[in-house]
């Protein structure tokens, strides 16, 4: 693993969105004074005229995305996933998701990853936000081929979209040569039936050498990619519930509302079984490295190991 | 004010910048630009202005302060280590994992008076501080420090509407004019000019000040003191990273931490300045 190519996901968006610009004459970017983090500079430097800076003003930024997009533009509005997801959650759900416009919200630095600038920073809640939006899409990729492939989907796609990105580079493990992005697909990346790991985003790479680590223990964990979190892939849900009888869910993210919540929902509901979740437990991150936080609030294949043992009474 | 007071808060000043470049360097992140343009407005209202207890940090009556520029923490930090607050020592591990000075301010930091980092949010809170001392006839004053580039938030004008509404004549607003944000020139990104005019249509009393100049903000905040009935802002005209050559008016050091090279570089220029300042 050790000279696996890393790539944040946020440079995933930039690139994408400034490779896919020529393609989408109708995609526009605005950006509120962070399109040097958020990456949407890319896209500026090929574009200028189709990208508009609001500033700091993220509420403002998502009404006007709205009004690009009642008036036939696709608008990529972005900001920190703390900003987009939160600062705006109400103009989101009002005036984007309410009208089901065609918005694509780019939403970066989300997660613990963020580090050193702390907790006011550190976005634990976007996703239980958005997912609680009637309508709305949400992607959260794991790294860069599946991103890029996200972006363009979004733009097929036509309704709001909240996209979820990350600040820290992360090992590339897709293959771009054979990758499929379906939206509303799962992605079974490692076979098993004595329990089954689902994780999203940054998490995804984590539950594949967690899984590769159980196997060497006698143990096979199934390990499901979970792109979409909204609409949620319940086939793939729902097999592994009836064929291994246990799941572990890993999000870098509260353990409240997000992939987690996600994923007990359709299970209580269809097939019960146990779910034990894994992320952030109810509790605001604080400062530090990024890699050093994901191990210290237990986002790590380290872990998901121990977890999957204790589960299983190993 | 008297030539010894000026000097001894230059010198004062000087080693809040090296605290700052001292915290930001070793926490290999964080905000220098934003937090130099502010180091002589701190240690201004710190060291000659506001009414603390660094030894009784809650005290009910004393003057609150809230940053609502929060990213520019390093500033607050210095300030309060080389007040007494705490330890001058605390500003290595700034950002670390478990450190006290977190990357934002924190409520919980001694002499930090109210969290912030999301631009916008401070003004209101200290707008609420103002209205509490209001409704209890406490003499408190309560000073806050706003970005040129956080003036673009709508909730910042919400608050101006609210203060000037509820003659909250015991708050203080600084704008700190260094005329840049992330992405460029505050009037190329999205500009919030003309900002007097704004704050006075809005209600408020207006104040422009040199923020490296003891003098010209002594005079400022002065003023506001005779405000009867209204809120002040003191507009003052800043530069970012002021104090260090490589830094000064560069939006590139907005948030970016020195490497070894340059903090030493840094560092070198400041003691310059201090031992000019004491010679
Ligand atoms: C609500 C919100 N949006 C975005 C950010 C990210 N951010 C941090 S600093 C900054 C620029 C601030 O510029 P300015 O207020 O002029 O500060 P200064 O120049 O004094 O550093 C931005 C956009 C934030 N902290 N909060
Ligand atoms: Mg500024």
């Amino acid at each position: 693993m050790a000279d696996v190519k890393k790539i944040a996901t946020r440079e995933s968006y930039g690139n994408a969105l400034a490779e896919l610009g020529d393609k989408y004459e109708n995609l526009y970017v605005l950006d509120a004074d962070l399109a040097a983090a958020t990456k949407t500079g890319i896209f500026k430097k090929k574009f200028p005229d189709r990208h508009f800076d609001c500033g700091i003003a993220e509420a403002n930024m998502m009404g006007v995305a709205a009004g690009l997009a009642a008036t036939g533009k696709i608008p990529f509005a972005s900001s920190f996933a703390m900003f987009a997801a939160g600062r705006a959650f109400e103009i989101v759900r009002n005036s984007i998701g309410y009208p089901h416009l065609n918005v694509k919200i780019g939403a970066t630095h989300a997660g613990i990853s963020v580090g050193e600038d702390g907790a006011t920073h550190q976005c634990n809640e976007d996703i239980a936000l958005m997912r609680t939006i009637p309508g709305m899409v949400i992607i959260n990729p794991a790294d860069d081929v599946e991103a890029r492939a996200a972006v363009e989907a979004a733009i097929k796609y036509v309704g709001p979209v909240y996209m979820r990105f990350g600040r820290l580079a992360v090992p590339v493990f897709n293959d771009a040569a054979t990758y499929k992005f379906e939206l509303g697909k799962g992605i079974k990346l490692r076979d098993g039936n004595d329990i089954t790991i689902v994780a999203s985003g940054l998490m995804v790479n984590e539950a594949v050498n967690a899984s590769d680590e159980l196997k060497a223990m006698g143990i096979n964990a199934r390990v499901i990619n979970i792109h979409t979190i909204k609409p949620i892939d319940r086939e793939i849900i729902l097999e592994a519930a009836a064929e291994t009888g246990k799941i572990v869910t890993v999000e870098e993210h509260s353990i409240i509302g997000g992939l987690g919540s996600a994923v007990a929902e359709v299970v209580c509901a269809e097939c019960p079984c146990r779910v034990v979740r894994i992320g952030v437990n109810d509790e605001f991150g604080h400062s530090g490295p990024a890699v050093d936080l994901l191990k210290e609030f237990g986002l790590s294949a380290e872990n998901i190991v121990k977890t999957v043992k204790d589960v299983l009474g190993r | 004010m008297d030539k010894a007071t000026k000097k001894q808060l230059e010198i004062t000043a000087c080693k809040v910048r090296m605290g700052i470049i001292e915290g930001v360097y070793n926490a290999k992140s964080g905000h220098p630009g934003g937090s130099l343009s502010i180091a002589d407005t701190l240690t201004y209202l710190y060291f000659a202005r506001m009414n603390i207890y660094p030894d009784k940090p809650d005290l009910p009556d004393r003057d609150r302060f809230v940053l609502s520029k929060g990213h520019t923490a390093p500033a607050l930090y210095s300030t309060l280590a080389n007040r007494g607050f705490f330890s001058t020592e605390e500003l290595k591990s700034l950002r670390h994992i478990g450190a006290l000075l977190q990357g934002h301010p924190c409520i919980h930091i001694p002499g930090v008076d109210m969290s912030s980092g999301s631009l916008g949010q401070g003004i209101s809170a200290a707008c609420g501080m103002a209205l509490s001392g209001k409704i209890s006839n406490d003499i408190y004053k309560v000073y806050c420090v706003l970005g040129d580039g956080e003036i673009e938030e709508g909730q910042v004008w919400e608050a101006a509407m609210f203060a000037a509404h509820y003659k909250l004549d015991n708050l203080v607003a600084v704008v700190d004019n260094n005329g840049l944000q992330i992405d460029g020139r505050i009037s190329d990104v999205c500009s919030p000019y003309p900002i007097t005019d704004k704050f006075a249509a809005f209600g408020w009393n207006v104040v422009e000040a040199d923020a490296h100049d003891f003098d010209s903000l002594e005079k400022a905040f002065d003023d506001a003191e005779n405000a009867s009935g209204r809120p002040t802002v003191i507009v003052q005209k800043s530069v970012k990273g002021k104090g260090i050559s490589f830094m000064e008016d560069q939006v590139s050091w907005h948030g970016t931490a020195p490497n070894a090279e340059q903090y030493a570089q840094a560092m070198e220029e400041l003691n310059a300045q201090l031992r000019s300042l004491e010679g």
